[in-house]
């Protein structure tokens, strides 16, 4: 490899690439956004209809999109596509360990999940709705996760 | 404004959309969609405290998602002012459930008796809202994502770790619904 001819030029191509990159992702977070309130997944009734099995839209939704992801991941891999950053695309798997973080962690969520009727995503989907109130629960939310980094080397993994 | 931009998507179109979000993130800088980790992040920039969880390069792993999810707040702000005002349409069966529960307004995105600011100093409201947000926040901490990471991102991925997790999810749903709920009215 060479050196660079003129660092202050590269330099100033990667950071109008990050701003550009920032924007996909900001455009993308509102298209999500939409997406959230347009299939309704972000109300309290639709997770209350779910949890009580009395209809099949949220499990619809949920399952399309795992098949949907599942394909889209699929297929990246067998035609071993770059990201448009010229990154190999790989997704860390997960370490499985005792598996009692994700059997607590996941219930412990779930309890938090039906109780707001919200996600981490609609939580902010919804302030954006108008259900100002939830910006005490994403709060809360933050202290969960915080309370979390500090408890964590007692807790089973 | 047409339609499809104003009225409740069938689930059919709205689930493959949301699948599609891992591979666009993928494709634009092999990024995995999980929500969640952006409490960490921002506790991480935030409120680090020296703890082990939080000492991290907080920018460089996560602003992509912070940017992200400000989008997701900017994105139903967007969809609600365009969209049209309306019920949520959940089955009879549901409605007469919640009813019998004690809920009287089931109007809205989220019922305003359980979330509303005057609503926060009722045993109702706080416990789904600040013990509710406090579970969401620990429990997605401890499990390493939430819907998006775990269900969707992990479970497209054919991954044991998001199943158990999915299950949890399940789990806790299930009990707040049938075992705490009745009790806050």
């Amino acid at each position: 490899m060479t050196a660079k001819p003129h660092p202050e030029i590269e330099t100033a191509g990667e950071q109008d690439g990050k701003l550009v990159s920032l924007l996909v992702y900001l455009s993308l977070g509102i298209a999500f956004g939409i997406v959230l309130t347009r299939s309704e997944v972000l109300s309290w009734f639709r997770i209350q209809e779910m949890f009580r099995f009395q209809s099949f839209r949220m499990y619809g939704i949920i399952g399309s999109a795992i098949a949907t992801a599942a394909a889209s991941v699929a297929l990246i891999k067998k035609l071993a596509l770059k990201s448009a950053s010229g990154e190999a695309i790989s997704i860390p798997r997960k370490t499985l360990g005792s598996g009692v973080r994700y059997a607590v962690g996941g219930t412990i969520f779930g309890l938090g999940w039906a109780l707001t009727g919200a996600c981490p995503g609609p939580l902010f989907a919804l302030v954006g709705n108008g259900v100002s109130v939830m910006i005490l629960a994403i709060l809360s939310a933050l202290l969960g996760t915080w309370v979390y980094g500090l408890l964590q080397p007692q807790l089973p993994h | 404004m047409s339609a499809w931009l104003t009225e409740t998507w069938p689930w059919y179109v709205a689930g493959p959309i949301i699948g599609l979000f891992v591979p666009a993130l993928l494709l634009a800088g092999n990024k995995v969609f999980g929500i969640s980790s952006n409490l960490r992040h921002l506790c991480s920039a935030f409120a680090p405290w020296k703890l082990e969880y939080f000492r991290y390069d907080w920018k460089n792993a996560g602003l992509w998602n912070l940017v992200f999810l400000s989008g997701v707040l900017a994105g139903g702000s967007l969809a609600a002012h365009v969209g049209t005002p309306h019920d949520i349409a959940i089955s009879p069966a549901t409605k007469a459930a919640l009813t019998q529960v004690g809920l009287h307004n089931l109007s809205g995105v989220a019922p305003h008796e359980i979330f509303s600011w005057h609503a926060v100093f009722t045993l109702r409201g706080f416990v789904s809202i600040v013990l509710g947000g406090f579970l969401v926040g620990f429990g997605t901490a401890y499990a390493g994502g939430c819907t998006s990471g775990h269900a969707i991102s992990g479970l497209a991925n054919f991954e044991l770790p998001s199943l158990i997790a999915v299950l949890g999810f399940f789990a806790g749903g299930l009990a707040a619904t049938y075992f705490i709920l009745p009790h806050l009215f």
